[in-house]
């Protein structure tokens, strides 16, 4: 599938700051799935730093913006060309043995409940029927309501309260799965889901679970499915922080006005 | 150097210069107190409070002026960030953070000194002002000394210096302006003979009482006065004598650094301005408006300094 | 009879090494040495060197203890620990860049995969990055106790930011200052070379992107922590510039240091702050000390960081029982010195036989330091131990437990004259292009009588560490 994708951060500040550096994970991943057209990030003002590809096999590049400064803009855009891999991430290169994803954080530490939900896993004939039987959990037991939860929510407050966005689903998933001892990571990207590509999940989040004898698997309990062509990956991390496509900082005591706009679209090929 | 290191200095000496200050106000306190005039003692503690820029945070505290609180106010307390104690704790401590940057003789100037004052504020004893005042003078002349005699002649020297004289400037600006403001309130007054009283306690503050009468003689005038504080380049603690020290340490690090920047135009020209200035343009524009727009021209040179050279920020 | 090895008398006979010091310190009156001790305590605090406690309130500017009886090596006894502590820092780093990179040691099987992967201080961000010459851990003070004449154990491994340098070079500083004559008949190895050889060692791990002389600085978290006398203190020897966080930031694809005449690049920073602080694009995003987007600029080889991030990884206390086995792994050697036997809480047959011991054991927290969080079973009283208990069945694998060892003693100044007092030793060893360290360490001294921790925090005092010329 061919998809596009005009994601535009834009931030305003209501005093001006004397600078911004960010660290940006906004390149899709190379694996067997994607295929890059062409793909550009931007930001206004912006220096743009050296970039490597971390051992996670993300591709990470830094920018400054010189103060003073009290507009900023980060826009992405391109093309991806998709392949539906039943959420299996083949050819991708990374370092990071998949054990060093059983390790919590303070979002994704699991209590009872989570730990219940991860001996789903062992109780399943297979491990992989196991992954699948937790999303479905999860997917129940999370129902999408945005708005409840907040950037800070952990995986075990959003399961209590039963509610929450793309974000908890995952967050949820990976905490039960490590409980469960299957190292489990989050993921950011893009799906394109509306008709008009507008859709409010075009900037997505799910889990991916490391099944020995296969590899990283995709779930994604939002949409109770296995990622597939509709579907961008762009990096991972322990947590929705650690995986964020963009942290930065100013310096300055300015107030941060923040305004996202996502659209991902089907092209005719 | 590190713009903390420069930031760090510059506040050495400026919080040195003020601690010194505080202790002059004191001790002039201490001398009118003891003056016989019907004044009464009440109003002249409330001029010095006024003069140490802290009648405001001395009333929420303790309320009605009182000499012995008021000299507890301007030693020992520490919620008051202009007192002896709050400026000697502070000026150590920017030593100790940039304790690198100082000498062994200035960092155990410093040093020494916090910690007598620390013996001091333990002990119930030498609380004598006189005693307390000229232990001050004697510490912030050890930390001067020392600074001069042994500080290498570098950009960090240049960044002590400007702070001292743009510390002092305004100190005597403020004093000054205390004088004809608050100590004097009525316009007929003037050229009294306490008037006269008044003008002399201001100079034995300022430990400037027999250098006026070697520079002047006779009958002490508020025009005699005006010059040697603001236009006498003789007195060590004029404007004109602050401002070309400023001017001197600025071209020194222009010339060290190889590049101007606003702060050696705006410091020429306020030196300029003084220079040709006469007494009797001072008290036709007015001795309080001239000082209070001395007072902002010099704050203003001390935010373009910081923005010069302190901050950080300059590319 | 003590039943502890004194480093000085042994069957009622001083050993060599000391010979030196027996005259001087039977012929100095009682009055000499105490005016001997003022003047020195006085002088430390004259210039400055003072130590805050975490977490405890009281006198911020509190002095380490100095005492001034030496503790003496041979030429012989130190070539031996020297080449035994070169090994265990070339292993050390070898298993960093290995666990950051194939993990042929685990694949091996040779340590579990758990106690590295999932440990905390294993950072993945630097995960496929080999820093310059492949070095991680710059400095590593390896600390070491005596039991005998030539018994010598590691206690543990420090390899992100060792402290207490600065009192290893105060403390000779003292001595031959009071004592010249001392110097002048013993043959003493010199360690003023210490700040060179640090610079030097710093410099030679800049980044390839840095082509000319490397600007090194030191990072401070700034002049409230308890080290930041020593952070200044090298600074000024290495005449390099103490930075705290504010002072750098990163431009492009480099770091700068703000200077009164601009931006002025740096390419080592001597960290003396925790991974979780340095970057907060990276690690805690509310870290106010560090450099936002330091890491970035790192990974991409704009700068060096030392220790490098993720160094943390080889110190662990449970790690620490497996160093003998990467001397092995990655040199090919046996190891020189010896590890403490170590029971590891979290290993079921070792916790029996560990809360069947307690009263004889020594417990402490894997991650503790300074000597906070541990128990030591012989000194505590039942009620203590009964409380360590349920501490450690609450989180066993965050505990270890080591025999009681019998630490040597030295001769010290107490009140009533000399006595014995425990030490132990923490020499640095600095790992760049090359592997050096300046002769001897920083000893520290149990001050209270019986005590065998010698932790600063914990009222642990120094002493000079000589080696004596051959």
């Amino acid at each position: 599938m061919l998809l596009s994708v005009d994601h535009v951060t834009h931030y305003r500040y209501d005093r001006p700051v004397r600078g911004v550096v960010q660290s940006h994970r906004l390149m899709p991943s190379k694996f067997d799935g994607q295929q890059v057209l062409d793909w550009s990030v931007t930001m206004t003002g912006g220096t743009m730093g050296s970039a490597f590809r971390d051992g996670a096999g993300d591709w990470v590049q830094g920018w400054t913006v010189a103060g003073p400064v009290d507009e900023i803009e980060v826009r992405v855009s391109g093309r991806v060309l998709t392949t539906d891999l039943a959420g299996i991430l083949r050819g991708h290169k990374e370092i990071v043995p998949p054990e060093a994803y059983l390790r919590d954080t303070d979002t994704t530490v699991a209590d009872a409940a989570l730990i219940e939900l991860g001996q789903l896993i062992a109780a399943a004939d297979s491990p992989l029927s196991g992954c699948h039987a937790l999303m479905e959990a999860i997917s129940a037991a999370i129902a999408y309501k945005p708005g409840t939860t907040r950037a800070q929510t952990t995986a075990a407050q959003a399961l209590a309260q039963g509610e929450g966005v793309c974000q908890d689903h995952a967050q949820a998933l990976i905490s039960a799965a490590r409980a469960g001892g299957i190292p489990a990571r989050y993921v950011s990207g893009y799906l394109q889901s509306g008709q008009d590509g507008m859709d409010h999940e075009a900037a997505h989040a799910w889990g991916e679970l490391y099944v020995a004898g296969i590899g990283w698997i995709g779930f994604d309990p939002a949409n109770q499915c296995c990622p597939d062509a509709r579907y961008i990956r762009i990096g991972s991390g322990l947590d929705a922080q650690d995986a964020a496509p963009i942290r930065g900082i100013s310096r300055g005591s300015g107030a941060e006005i923040l305004s996202v706009t996502v659209a991902v679209q089907t092209q005719e090929q | 150097m590190l713009s903390r290191t420069a930031d760090n200095l510059y506040w050495i000496a400026r919080n040195m210069e003020r601690a010194e200050t505080a202790a002059r106000l004191l001790e002039v306190g201490a001398r009118i107190s003891l003056l016989p005039t019907a004044q009464g003692y009440r109003n002249d503690w409330d001029s010095l409070l006024r003069a140490s820029g802290n009648a405001n945070g001395y009333a929420a505290k303790y309320g009605a002026p009182a000499q012995a609180q008021i000299e507890q106010y301007l030693f020992f307390d520490r919620d008051n960030p202009n007192s002896v104690a709050a400026c000697i704790t502070n000026a150590r401590e920017n030593a100790r953070i940039i304790r690198t940057a100082l000498t062994t003789q200035v960092w155990d100037a410093l040093n020494t000194a916090f910690q007598e004052l620390r013996q001091i504020e333990a002990q119930t004893g030498m609380r004598e002002l006189s005693r307390l005042t000229e232990w001050v003078t004697r510490h912030t002349a050890m930390v001067r000394g020392a600074i001069d005699a042994t500080q290498l002649r570098n950009d960090g020297y240049n960044m002590l210096n400007m702070g001292y004289y743009l510390e002092r400037g305004d100190s005597t600006a403020r004093l000054m302006d205390v004088k004809y403001y608050v100590l004097l309130p009525r316009a007929d007054y003037v050229g009294s003979g306490l008037d006269n009283d008044q003008w002399s306690m201001l100079l034995r503050a300022m430990s400037a009482s027999r250098a006026f009468h070697w520079a002047y003689g006779g009958e002490i005038t508020s025009a005699k006065i005006a010059h040697f504080l603001i236009l006498n380049p003789q007195c060590p603690r004029s404007l004109i004598t602050c401002m070309a020290g400023m001017n001197n340490h600025l071209t020194r690090l222009a010339k060290l650094y190889g590049r101007e920047t606003e702060a050696q135009s705006v410091a020429a020209s306020l030196l300029h301005n003084l220079e040709n200035q006469s007494t009797e343009q001072i008290f036709e524009e007015g001795l309080h408006e001239f000082l209070s727009r001395f007072i902002g021209e010099a704050a203003g040179l001390g935010a373009i300094i910081h923005n010069s050279y302190l901050s950080g920020d300059m590319q | 009879m003590t039943p502890y090895f004194n480093e000085m008398f042994q069957n009622n006979a001083v050993r060599p090494p000391y010979a030196g010091l027996e005259g001087w310190s039977a012929d100095m009156p009682a009055d000499i040495r105490l005016a001997k001790q003022a003047e020195a305590e006085a002088l430390f605090r004259r210039i400055g060197i003072t130590f805050a406690v975490y977490g405890e309130g009281g006198d911020p500017d509190r002095l380490i203890p100095f005492d001034m009886f030496p503790r003496v090596f041979t030429h012989s006894e130190w070539a031996k620990l020297e080449r035994g502590i070169k090994q265990r820092a070339r292993a050390l780093n070898a298993f960093l860049v290995d666990v950051y990179g194939r993990g042929e040691i685990v694949r091996a099987g040779r340590i579990p995969g758990k106690l590295v992967y999932q440990n905390d201080a294993y950072e993945k961000s630097v995960c496929g990055f080999v820093p310059p010459k492949g070095v991680y851990s710059h400095i590593v003070g390896i600390d070491i106790v005596r039991t005998g004449p030539g018994e010598f154990y590691v206690l543990e491994d420090n390899c992100r930011t060792p402290s207490g340098v600065s009192y290893m070079l105060e403390s000779r500083e003292m001595m031959m200052r009071m004592f010249p004559d001392l110097f002048r008949e013993n043959r003493i190895e010199p360690i003023d070379s210490y700040p060179d050889k640090l610079r030097r060692t710093l410099a030679s791990v800049a980044p390839a992107k840095c082509d000319r002389a490397p600007t090194v600085v030191i990072l401070t978290p700034g002049h409230f922590n308890s080290a930041y006398y020593e952070h200044s203190f090298l600074a000024d020897l290495m005449g390099v510039e103490l930075v705290e966080g504010q002072d750098l930031f990163v431009d492009g694809a480099f770091v700068y240091m703000r200077t009164t005449e601009g931006p002025k690049r740096v390419d080592v920073i001597y960290r003396r702050l925790d991974d979780a602080f340095i970057d907060p694009l990276c690690f805690r995003p509310d870290s106010m000390l560090g450099v936002p987007g330091l890491m970035d600029v790192y990974r991409s080889g704009g700068v060096s960081i030392c220790s490098a991030p993720g160094a943390g990884v080889a110190d662990d206390k449970a790690v620490y029982t497996y160093v003998p086995e990467m001397i092995r792994f990655y040199l090919g050697e046996e190891p020189l010195l010896n590890n403490v036997p170590t029971w590891k809480c979290g290993e079921a047959s070792d916790l029996k036989y560990v809360d069947e011991n307690l009263h004889e054991l020594v417990v402490k927290e894997v991650h503790g330091s300074g000597g906070y969080g541990m128990l030591v079973g012989p000194k505590s009283t039942k009620q203590q131990i009964e409380e360590f208990r349920l501490l450690i069945k609450a989180d066993p694998s965050n505990y270890i437990a080591q025999p009681t060892l019998a630490l040597s003693t030295t001769p010290t100044f107490v009140e009533e004259g000399i006595a014995p007092r425990h030490v132990d030793l923490r020499p640095y060893c600095l790992v760049g292009e090359r592997i050096e360290l300046v002769p001897g360490g920083l000893t520290r001294v149990a001050l209270r009588e019986g005590s065998l921790v010698v932790n600063s925090s914990q009222g642990g005092g120094v002493k000079d560490t000589w080696v004596l010329s051959e």
